[in-house]
C-alpha cells in the first residue's frame, strides 16, 4: 500500500498513521509526541488500528516502532495481521519491536507492583531502534491486575508522563463497552480520557446481521476534526475509514467534456451526452431496461478505450453479458481484451461500507474510468438501512474526485404511477437523472424515458418510448395527442393514421385542381361560345342598320325621283 | 525427615522505587521466618540492566523469580500478602 494522493499536505505536528480515511478526519493523523487513547468494545479494531498506525510509520516515515501487547501473544498479532500484508516479519528486524507482558495464568501476584521496571526496558530499546512510536495495547489487562484505583490511576499517570517526557507518539488501546457506556464505569478509563490529548472511540455493532463499524474522534485536542462518526471497515489492507469529507478546497476537476451514453438519441436528448466524471443515476421499476442502459453505457466506454468496471448485484456476469448481447449490446468482445471488468457481487452479504470498499479497490488497481452500479439499491439491503444512503454519497463523491464517470441503475421498489423517488434517497446528489417506467395504455406497457434532471445542461424534457431490438437500443419520437405522449401501438397507430391523412390531402388537391381545371375549360369555352354569338348578334344587327339605311335611301331617293318624274320642285 | 530444600531467588526491582523496596524487606523477612539459613537472593535492578528484564521477560516489576527448587515460579509485586507466596512457593502446610 502506498499513501494515496489524497492525503493532505503533511503537517508537522501530526504522526499520518497512513490509515485511509483518517489522516483525512483528523487533518493529518495523530498527535505527534503526544498520546493518542483508543477505546472500543472487543474485537472493534483496536489492535489493528494501533498496529496499522505504527507499521505504516515505520514503513513511510521512517519512524520505527514498539508494540507492548498485555493481551495477546506477539505471535498471534503478528500471525493474524500476515494478512494484510504488512511485512511484520522484515520490520522486525529493525524498525519493530514487540514486548510481550501478558500476564500468564500460572503468574501470581502478592501486593502491589508497577510499570517503572517495563519503561526502563522500554526506554532502552527505543533508544537502540530509535523508536518514535509506541503502543499499549489492552491496558485494562494490566490495570485490572493492579486492582486498586488510586494504583491504576498512578500507573497509567507514569506511562503518559512517561511518553509525554521522551517525546513518543503514543497509542493506548483499552476495552470500552462502545460508545454508550464508554468509559463511564471505568474510572482509571475516563481518567485517561482526560488526560490524552485525542481520544478515538470505535464501535462494533451487528444490525440485522450486518457487520458496522463506526469510529469517533471523541478528542483532539488542539486539532480541527471531523466530529461525527465515521463508519470504517477491516479490509484486507487494514482498517480503512469512509473520509473523503476533508475540509479544504475543492479537489474535484470540473470537466466540460462529454461522453456517450452509448445511445445516439439519448445523447441527442442530453445535447451531447453525459459529462465526463459526473454520476448519472438511472432509476426504474423490474424490467424497465435498466440494465440496458448500463450495458450501453459500458460498452461506449470501452469502445473508447476506456477500462470499464461494471458491478452488478443482481445477475451473474456471464448472463448480464449474454442477455445484454440480445440487444446488440456486445460486451464479450471488450471483457476478453481486458477492458472491461464485471464484478458480480449477486446476494453477497456484506455490509454497505466493505462493498463501497471492494468497488474503490478495484477501481483503483484497475484504474477504471467508467463505472457501472446495477443496482445501486442493493446498498440498501436489510441491516445496511441507515448507512447505505451515507456509503452512496462517499461513493458518488470518491468516484468525482477520482475523475471517473458513474452510471448507477436504482431500483424503485413499488411500482406506482407516479413514484419517482429513489429507495436510496441519492437522486438528488447525483448530477444526471434519467426515470424509466412504464406507460400503459390500451393494453400494452411501453418504456417511456424521461430525463429528469441534468446539471449544467441542455436536456429535453420530453417522455420519449425507448426501444429495444436485436439491432441495438434506440429511442423513438415523441407523439404527443390530447397531452399524452402516444407509444408502442398507439404511436404506430398514429403515424399510419397520418400517413393516411397526408395520402388522402395529396390526392384530395389533385381531384380539385382537375375539377377546377375543367370548370376554367368550360368556362372558356362558354365565354368563347359567347363571345361568337356576340359578334353574330353585332353582324346581325349590323346587317339590319344597313338594310333599313338602304331603304330609307331607296325610298328618299325614290319619291325625289318620282317627283323629278312628276316634275315637283325639290324642296 | 529429608534435608529441606536451598532456595534460589531472583527478584528483579525497579531502582527504589516504594514497590521494589518493599518487595526487598518483604523477601528478606519472609526468607528469615521460613527458610532461615537456606536460602540465596540475586537482585536485579532492572533500571541498571533494561536489557536483562527484556531478556528475561520481565516487565512488571517487582517480580520474584524461584529459580530452585523446581518448578520455577514467579510471583509479582511487592509481596505483601504474604499467604499467596507461601502457597507458590510450597512452604504452605
Amino acid at each position: 500500500m502506498s499513501r494515496k494522493k489524497n492525503t493532505p499536505v503533511p503537517n508537522p505536528a501530526k504522526a499520518p498513521t497512513g490509515i485511509d480515511g483518517f489522516d483525512e478526519i483528523t487533518d493529518g493523523g495523530l498527535p505527534r509526541g503526544r498520546t493518542t487513547l483508543i477505546e472500543g468494545g472487543a474485537g472493534s479494531g483496536k489492535t489493528i488500528m494501533g498496529l496499522q498506525s505504527l507499521v505504516n510509520g515505520a514503513r513511510f516515515d521512517n519512524e520505527p516502532g514498539i508494540f507492548v501487547a498485555f493481551e495477546e501473544s506477539s505471535e498471534r498479532i503478528v500471525a493474524n495481521a500476515a494478512k494484510f500484508g504488512w511485512d511484520l516479519v522484515a520490520l522486525q528486524k529493525k524498525k519493530l519491536f514487540f514486548l510481550d507482558v501478558q500476564p500468564t495464568p500460572d503468574l501470581v501476584q502478592s501486593g502491589g507492583f508497577d510499570l517503572s521496571g517495563m519503561l526502563a526496558s522500554l526506554e532502552a530499546k527505543a533508544r537502540e531502534i530509535k523508536a518514535k512510536r509506541i503502543v499499549f495495547d489492552a491496558i485494562d489487562v494490566v490495570l485490572a491486575l493492579l486492582n486498586d484505583p488510586v494504583a491504576e490511576r498512578r500507573e497509567v499517570y507514569r506511562l503518559h508522563q512517561w511518553l509525554l517526557a521522551r517525546g513518543f507518539t503514543g497509542i493506548i488501546t483499552a476495552k470500552a463497552g462502545g460508545y454508550e457506556t464508554n468509559a463511564a464505569n471505568r474510572p482509571q478509563l475516563s481518567f485517561m480520557q482526560f488526560m490524552v490529548d485525542c481520544s478515538i472511540a470505535l464501535n462494533h455493532e451487528v444490525i440485522q446481521g450486518v457487520s458496522q463499524r463506526n469510529l469517533r474522534v471523541v478528542k483532539y485536542r488542539g486539532s480541527s476534526f471531523e466530529e461525527n462518526e465515521s463508519p470504517f471497515v477491516i479490509g484486507s489492507a487494514g482498517l480503512e475509514v469512509a473520509g473523503l469529507r476533508y475540509m479544504g478546497e475543492s479537489r474535484v476537476k470540473v470537466s466540460n467534456e462529454r461522453i456517450s451514453t452509448g445511445v445516439a438519441r439519448l445523447d441527442t436528448m442530453l445535447s451531447g451526452g453525459y459529462y465526463r466524471s459526473s454520476s448519472v443515476l438511472i432509476t426504474g421499476f423490474p424490467g424497465t431496461s435498466k440494465t440496458t442502459l448500463c450495458g450501453a453505457f459500458a460498452e461506449a466506454a470501452c469502445a473508447r478505450g476506456e477500462r470499464s468496471l461494471y458491478v452488478s448485484f443482481d445477475s451473474d456476469a456471464n448472463e448480464l453479458i449474454r442477455n445484454l448481447a440480445s440487444v446488440n449490446i456486445r460486451l464479450q468482445r471488450f471483457v476478453k481484451s481486458g477492458l472491461l471488468l464485471t464484478k458480480s457481487a449477486r446476494m453477497t452479504t456484506a455490509s454497505a461500507e466493505i462493498h463501497l470498499m471492494r468497488i474503490r479497490n478495484l477501481a483503483q488497481i484497475n484504474h477504471v474510468r467508467c463505472l457501472v452500479i446495477d443496482p445501486l439499491s442493493a446498498l440498501a439491503t436489510a441491516g445496511n438501512e441507515e448507512t447505505s444512503l451515507g456509503v452512496a454519497q462517499r461513493l458518488f463523491d470518491w468516484a468525482k474526485l477520482s475523475g471517473i464517470t458513474l452510471v448507477c441503475s436504482s431500483l424503485l421498489q413499488q411500482p406506482g404511477p407516479q413514484v419517482e423517488g429513489t429507495s436510496i434517497q441519492v437522486s438528488t446528489i447525483s448530477d444526471t437523472w434519467i426515470h424509466l417506467n412504464y406507460m400503459v395504455n390500451a393494453g400494452e406497457r411501453n418504456r417511456g424515458l424521461s430525463i429528469i434532471k441534468s446539471r449544467g445542461m441542455s436536456h429535453s424534457n420530453q417522455v420519449r418510448e425507448l426501444i429495444l431490438s436485436d439491432a441495438g437500443v434506440t429511442l423513438a419520437d415523441a407523439y404527443t395527442a390530447g397531452g399524452e405522449v402516444l407509444m408502442g401501438t398507439m404511436r404506430w397507430e398514429k403515424e399510419r393514421a397520418e400517413r393516411a391523412a397526408r395520402e388522402e390531402t395529396h390526392v384530395a388537391t389533385k381531384l380539385s385542381q382537375v375539377t377546377f381545371d375543367s370548370e376554367e375549360a368550360l368556362l372558356e369555352v362558354r365565354l368563347k361560345a359567347a363571345q361568337l354569338e356576340l359578334d353574330l348578334k353585332r353582324a346581325e344587327k349590323q346587317a339590319m342598320t344597313r338594310t333599313a339605311t338602304n331603304r330609307k335611301e331607296e325610298l328618299l331617293n325614290g319619291s325625289t325621283h318620282l317627283r323629278e318624274l312628276r316634275g315637283m320642285d325639290a324642296a | 525427615m529429608k534435608k529441606p530444600a536451598h532456595f534460589k531467588f531472583r527478584l528483579y526491582v525497579a531502582g527504589d522505587s516504594p514497590n521494589s523496596a518493599q518487595a526487598v524487606t518483604n523477601l528478606k523477612a519472609l526468607c528469615h521466618e521460613h527458610l532461615p539459613e537456606r536460602h540465596e537472593i540475586e537482585i536485579v535492578d532492572v533500571m541498571r540492566e533494561p536489557k536483562r528484564a527484556l531478556t528475561d521477560a520481565v516487565s512488571l516489576t517487582p517480580m520474584l523469580v524461584k529459580l530452585s527448587p523446581a518448578p520455577i515460579r514467579k510471583i509479582v509485586g511487592n509481596l505483601g500478602h504474604r499467604e499467596p507466596v507461601l502457597q507458590s512457593l510450597g512452604l504452605k502446610s
